[in-house]
């Protein structure tokens, strides 16, 4: 499913290594594919800009110049920078020191949040945690009923709250809190009403709510789909509302998932989890590194390692090659060939690799 | 290096390269903000077009433009060609008539099924509705309120029945009852998942065994918000289920749905219709100038 974007950065490694050197220009060639199957990716514009300046500067060390394997060097840089902007380390929610802990779920309609909902709360089940569900949603049709459904579905209590009684927040919210501690629950999961960005009023009350709950996590759950505009929408959450995290949604797809990067970059919050399925226990740990490969098409990271490996062999050769010319050739060196032997094939297969062979082609007749 | 040459050298990367991927505004606005000077700004427009695949047309054009603007005003008129090639008004004019929603999961089909109910009323259509969605929690539900509130009447199933059997069900009533047209809500779905898009395939087929050359419309929805996932999403849909055009939501926030520009290029589906809020009202009908305007707005 990742072929078309693998094949492309599969071209900018032949091309450098074809070039033997990296240049500052062909350096700018390679960037220029990067960047493409960046874009490709839906990671956002600017973000790719930015992006490709830092790796530049990485690129042109002398270090990377002066490899052997400089195609390597440059795709590793990317995918280190890319993990390390996408979260580096992977860090659990936060449950309040005082319980109930409480946790709020916001977002753009149908990114995922009364599903994650589900999730979350059997998660926290999984962690001896007492969760309580409500929603606040009154505006779309059968919200209140999804996440009862699903909160029987888990065998979980639900709270009812109405249209007439979130009209007057602040009374029907302490209700609320006051219930919750009553009850023992330490955990409470609040899924709010999908709304666009640029909804000013929806946007206000979402404020009112989250002021009044003083929630611990503020989490913007993000659809995986989104192209260009998913840093505009999270910017305005994280500056209109303020969150603390981020969820990913519908990764069990083939779309790159490159909004990841973008909502990192401009709200600055980690990505928790990532919902893989539509059943409550498709969830999973955010893995920086892994959502890295997916966001530059490397299916596999393997791809890379092999390579890379296959690079290792040729320096050990040349290695064995520099011993030959100047006779420091031991029975060591000669064994650790007849292993490589083994996995390689034939003797003048790997002779094939070294370079300035000729004398030695007919070393697999000794 | 003249622009010929260049267009020349790019096309030998453009058959390497996929179909139409487009972050025109941003691209575009920054070509023609940056002052640069008029063969630099062409080579960049020329990559552009040609990672966005626009066709040879659009190229031909470019290379007589003289200004920025006419750069931008050439660019458009090949945009509404792509997004006009087919009629993008629906079908469904002979009663009985079915239409089918489809697509992955949150992307608007119940509330857009609910916009096509309240329109077809409108026009003096009797209109049965299906919740063939048994699988998310509250889809029943959810399509329930939108008939109550329609006034329009629903077949609903039991949760984990067989979609095709809910749906073959309401053919029975929907042929005895004599009603105009049949709408289809079917569970979200993500392409990649072959049980689900088979059993899709399945509903199709009970609908078309039932009733002849029917389903008229099957509409892929799709989140304006969404990005290159789009192509490969209507190309499984148009392999599974088959579809007819696409339905595009949520175009009044800030995302302009540009993606689906790569959908109507290459498998040659029309844009039939516009989401712009959440009540049924929030409907229009799809209109290439006004889309491809926004695009550059
Ligand atoms: N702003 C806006 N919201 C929309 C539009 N169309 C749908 N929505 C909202 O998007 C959310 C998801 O819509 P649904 O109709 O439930 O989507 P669905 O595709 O049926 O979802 P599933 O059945 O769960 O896959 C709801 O909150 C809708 O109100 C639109 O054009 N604009
Ligand atoms: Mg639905």
């Amino acid at each position: 499913m990742f072929d078309q974007l693998s094949d492309r950065l599969q071209k900018v490694m032949k091309f450098l290594r074809g070039e033997g050197k990296v240049t500052e220009k062909n350096m700018a060639e390679a960037l220029k594919m990067i960047r493409l199957a960046l874009l490709e990716a839906d990671v956002n514009y600017k973000v790719v800009k930015d992006f490709e300046q830092k790796i530049k500067v990485k690129a042109l060390n002398q270090d990377v110049l002066d490899s052997l394997t400089p195609a390597q060097q440059v795709i590793k840089i990317v995918r280190d920078e890319l993990t390390e902007i996408l979260g580096g380390s992977d860090k659990p929610l936060t449950f309040s020191s005082a319980p109930p802990s409480i946790f709020m779920l916001v977002g753009l309609q149908g990114s995922g949040k009364t599903t994650t909902c589900g999730k979350l709360a059997k998660w926290a089940l999984g962690r001896g945690k007492n969760p309580l569900l409500v929603s606040f949603d009154m505006k779309r049709a059968a919200a209140q009923d999804q996440l009862r459904m699903i909160a029987g579905n888990l065998k979980l209590p639900f709270y009812e709250m109405t249209s007439s009684q979130m009209a007057a927040p602040e009374d029907a919210l302490s209700e609320l809190m006051k219930f919750t501690r009553n009850r023992g629950y330490d955990l409470l999961l609040v899924d709010t009403a999908g709304r666009l960005h640029v909804d000013e009023e929806l946007m206000d009350e979402l404020r009112l709510v989250k002021n009044i709950l003083n929630p611990v996590e503020v989490i913007y759950v993000g659809d995986s789909m989104t192209g260009q505009d998913a840093v505009k929408s999270a910017q305005a959450f994280a500056e209109k509302i303020g969150l603390t995290s981020v969820i990913l949604t519908k990764l069990d797809g083939d779309a790159r998932g490159g909004a990841a990067l973008s909502i990192v970059s401009v709200t600055g919050m980690p990505i928790k989890f990532v919902g893989v399925g539509e059943k409550f226990d498709k969830l999973d740990v955010f893995y920086p590194d892994r959502m890295a490969s997916r966001i530059l098409g490397l299916g596999d990271i393997l791809t890379l390692i092999e390579k890379a490996e296959q690079e290792a062999d040729q320096e050990e050769a040349e290695e064995l090659a520099r011993k030959i010319r100047k006779q420091e050739f031991t029975l060591e060196d000669f064994k650790k060939q007849l292993g490589h032997l083994k996995k390689m094939g034939s003797l003048s297969g790997v002779l094939s690799h070294l370079p300035g062979t000729g004398p030695f082609k007919n070393l697999d007749k000794v | 290096m003249g622009i010929y040459n260049l267009f020349n050298m790019l096309g030998n990367l453009r058959e390497k390269l996929a179909k139409t991927r487009l972050i025109f505004k941003q691209k575009f606005d920054e070509l023609l903000l940056s002052g640069k000077p008029r063969q630099e700004t062409l080579e960049e427009l020329a990559e552009t077009l040609i990672l966005s695949d626009v066709g040879m047309a659009i190229r031909q054009k470019t290379k007589k433009a003289e200004s920025s603007a006419g750069i931008e005003a050439a660019l458009k008129e090949e945009l509404i060609r792509i997004l006009s090639r087919f009629p993008s008004r629906l079908s469904l004019n002979a009663a009985p008539g079915v239409l089918m929603m489809v697509g992955v999961n949150g992307g608007g089909k119940t509330t857009s099924l609910a916009k096509l109910t309240h329109r077809f009323q409108e026009e003096g259509k009797r209109v049965l509705l299906v919740a063939a969605d048994t699988f998310r929690a509250a889809a029943q539900e959810q399509l329930a309120v939108w008939g109550k509130r329609l006034n329009a009447p629903i077949i609903k199933g039991q949760y984990g029945a067989d979609p095709a059997s809910v749906v073959f069900d309401a053919v029975q009533h929907f042929k005895s009852r004599q009603l105009d047209y049949m709408l289809v809500d079917t569970a979200g779905r993500i392409h990649t998942n072959t049980n689900l898009m088979n059993e899709l395939e399945k509903i199709k087929r009970v609908i078309a065994r039932e009733i002849e050359g029917a389903p008229q419309e099957i509409l892929l929805v799709l989140d304006a918000g969404i990005g290159q996932n789009a192509i490969i999403q209507a190309r499984e849909f148009l392999k599974f289920s088959g579809i007819t055009g696409i339905f595009l939501t949520k175009l009044d926030g800030t995302a302009k749905g540009g993606a689906v520009i790569s959908i109507a290029d290459e498998l040659g589906l029309p844009i039939k219709l516009i989401g712009t809020g959440e009540r049924e009202t929030d409907l229009l009908d799809f209109s290439a100038e006004q889309f491809v305007d926004a695009l550059f707005a």
